[in-house]
């Protein structure tokens, strides 16, 4: 065992700080209200969120910016108690992506 | 559903152009509305609850605790009541604690394992508290990352570091800035800025222009 | 904190010398990698917690645990100086953390 990718304490190597915000993209705000609203509901809980993200491949974990790391642990965990399946996920974005045409 | 989204910066894109895990969203919220895991309504009332939540919320309850010893009092001992006091629902938080710093004591704020912060009082965290380069540093260097932050302190000055771990949220009680004693609260809450409140800053010395 | 804990059924009180435990095992564990056999200080009792290991999993957090406030100096953490009046407070429960003398 060793430590965790998120266990990120203390690790030396880190640079300043760049203050630079943005302000969220609308599917970030919608992500967000996604787990929020799970939460609300008790159909997940924060720890079962910060797990999935430990759990994740780490270099996922690096190079996924914050809310893609919260939507792929919102997939995991519902996945995970059966709420969704991988493939009623891809089969709805394919009918999604058909609709917003692919280049 | 507009197959455009607003990104970062207020420009308009197709939507094919989202990353895959940001596409994936849109296909999760309608597979759990169709299925009935939650509703619509859910999902735009978490939208405006985190909206109304603001920086300025903690402003108002620093300003008060400045020119109300009692109401200090009350915001040290017992944080969500005083802010239920100021029409502040800070009852999403499981447990809330105010740091107070004084001439001779900082505090600063991080949670080096994920971003956790007090959401519900003070909105959403700025990405560089929730970046790997705060988290990795803060703990090791705070000084370092105070100074960034136009903040030196001398070794007399103690600097308490904190790590929010568990359900404790953390809010810093930033040192009221010198020469305001005969200020309004209204004009003392512009002094008091989100990072001040983290606790990697001091409150302003003036108001700014 | 000043509101009365209202149940703590951990082994330390404010004060308390401790040390946090150098255990490495699977699951979701909440106490950072770096404070791991650190020495530090109770400073404050939070009281009892549901355990986020077991939540994680999505089990019931029973039994509870109490988490502490626990106080360490700078300069007993990292390997490179620090002003000496530094500290680090990390929340931390009960079962990670052993008594010193």
């Amino acid at each position: 065992m060793a430590r965790g990718h998120h266990d990120i304490g203390g690790l030396p190597g880190a640079g300043s700080i760049d203050v630079t915000e943005h302000q969220l993209a609308d599917w970030e705000i919608l992500a967000d209200a996604v787990n929020q609203a799970l939460g609300a509901r008790g159909v997940k809980r924060t720890d079962e969120m910060r797990r999935a993200r430990e759990e994740m491949d780490s270099s996922a974990y690096r190079d996924m910016t914050y809310y893609e790391r919260w939507i792929a642990s919102i997939e995991t965990i519902l996945i995970e108690k059966n709420i969704l399946t991988k493939a009623e996920i891809d089969k709805k974005l394919a009918e999604f992506e058909s609709k917003w045409g692919e280049p | 559903m507009a197959d455009s989204v607003t990104d970062a910066d207020g420009h308009e894109h197709p939507k094919h152009e989202l990353s895959h895990f940001a596409k994936r969203i849109y296909a999760i919220r309608e597979l759990l509305v169709e299925k009935g895991v939650i509703s619509e309504k859910d999902i735009q009332c978490q939208i405006e609850y985190q909206e109304a939540r603001t920086p300025a919320n903690g402003a108002k309850l620093v300003a008060r605790a400045w020119t109300d010893p009692a109401f200090k009092a009350r915001f040290i001992a017992d944080p969500k009541a005083a802010c239920a006091e100021m029409g502040i629902d800070a009852t999403a938080i499981n447990e809330f604690v105010v740091l107070e710093n004084s001439e001779k004591v900082r505090h600063m704020v991080v949670c080096t394992l994920c971003s956790c912060y007090p959401r519900p009082i003070l909105g959403r965290p700025p990405d560089w508290y929730k970046s790997f380069n705060y988290r990795q540093r803060s703990v090791a260097d705070p000084r370092g990352v105070m100074r960034e932050f136009g903040l030196e302190l001398p070794d007399d000055v103690e600097v308490r570091v904190h790590d929010s771990t568990a359900d404790i949220r953390y809010i810093v009680l930033p040192l009221r800035p010198a020469g305001t004693e005969n200020w309004r609260a209204a004009d003392l809450e512009k002094l008091v800025t989100r990072d001040s409140m983290i606790g990697v800053m001091d409150a302003l010395p003036e108001i700014p222009q | 904190m000043g509101r009365a804990v209202t149940s703590a059924t951990g082994r330390f009180r404010p004060g308390d010398r401790v040390k946090v435990k150098f255990e490495d095992r699977p699951g979701h564990l909440r106490t950072p990698w770096y404070i791991r056999g650190k020495s530090g200080w109770i400073e404050k009792v939070y009281g009892d917690f549901l355990n986020p290991e077991s939540l994680a999993f999505g089990k019931d957090g029973l039994p509870k645990k109490t988490l502490y406030l626990v106080a360490f100096n700078q300069a007993d953490v990292w390997e490179k100086s620090a002003v000496p009046k530094d500290k680090l407070l990390v929340d931390i429960y009960d079962h990670w953390l052993e008594p010193l003398a």
